[in-house]
């Protein structure tokens, strides 16, 4: 469909409920991958609880979007970077996020984890190599 | 340097709108080229012409208009992102059955696209938000 492929990163950076930027920002990388670029995505300060297991929007009357990025993987959507001491400031680990998974087409269709920790200096080296960030 | 600029909030409620157009103002003016304003979350409030501001404040809708037809900017706002937040042209009154439309001049109403689009397309994208 694009004449180049660019190294698109989306930084989720607030928490899934309480503003519109979390949802509003998936929004955009399901339509932005139709695109065939290189996306990955990148969780850190609040924006880790959008990936916390276990949501229940009820009481709230806000619509519990978490499931959607459980269908990330079938868009091509795999890399999701998640930062260790975002995680840690707030008391979270690995195992309190909803498991992500992929398939990878180029290892027999194996099923993969997209949810990769990186510390803050990893992160930083990883946004240094994006050609377009957008933040949310 | 060609650039494309997305503006995340609304006018008057938070400066990101006023610091999009002076970027995007002070680039034109410098002879640079700006492809593309996307205006999304609220920033598709920038977009409405039933603004009425007070004679003494800047009309941030109105300048954004007379920035666009000086330098031909090609101003879009997200349809999604407009459907919540009730901004409407006259494809979308029909569409949606509504009885009134709101689209300033000079912006259209288009999808997401548009924004991955301007991503691809420019050398920069430069994001105003909170």
């Amino acid at each position: 469909m694009s004449e180049q492929i660019k190294k698109f990163m989306y930084l989720n950076r607030r928490a899934p409920y309480g503003t519109i930027y979390a949802w509003e920002s998936l929004e955009v990388v399901l339509i932005g991958a139709a695109f065939d670029q290189d996306v990955s995505l990148a969780f850190l300060d609040d924006g880790v609880y959008q990936l916390v297991k276990g949501q229940d929007t009820a009481e709230v009357d806000m619509k519990n979007f978490s499931p959607t990025y459980q269908a990330l993987g079938d868009y091509d959507v795999t890399k999701l970077f998640v930062e260790k001491e975002s995680l840690e400031e707030r008391g979270l680990t690995l195992d309190d996020l909803m498991p992500l998974t992929y398939e990878d087409e180029d290892d027999d269709w194996a099923e993969k984890d997209s949810i990769k920790v990186v510390s803050r200096a990893e992160l930083a080296d990883i946004m240094e190599e994006q050609d377009v960030m957008f933040s949310f | 340097m060609k650039f494309a600029i997305q503006v995340n909030e609304g006018p008057y409620q938070h400066q990101a709108t006023d610091s999009a157009y002076q970027f995007t103002k002070a680039a034109l003016e410098a002879g640079h080229e700006v492809m593309r304003v996307f205006f999304y979350h609220d920033g598709v409030n920038n977009g409405t012409k039933l603004t009425t501001p007070p004679q003494d404040d800047r009309n941030i809708v109105n300048r954004w208009t007379e920035l666009a037809k000086k330098y031909d900017l090609d101003m879009v706002v997200c349809v999604a992102a407009a459907q919540r937040r009730g901004i409407v042209d006259e494809g979308e009154m029909q569409r949606n059955g509504k009885d009134a439309e709101n689209i300033a001049d000079n912006f259209r109403i288009s999808g997401l696209g548009q924004l991955i689009e301007a991503g691809i397309q420019s050398e920069r994208l430069v994001v105003f938000g909170d």
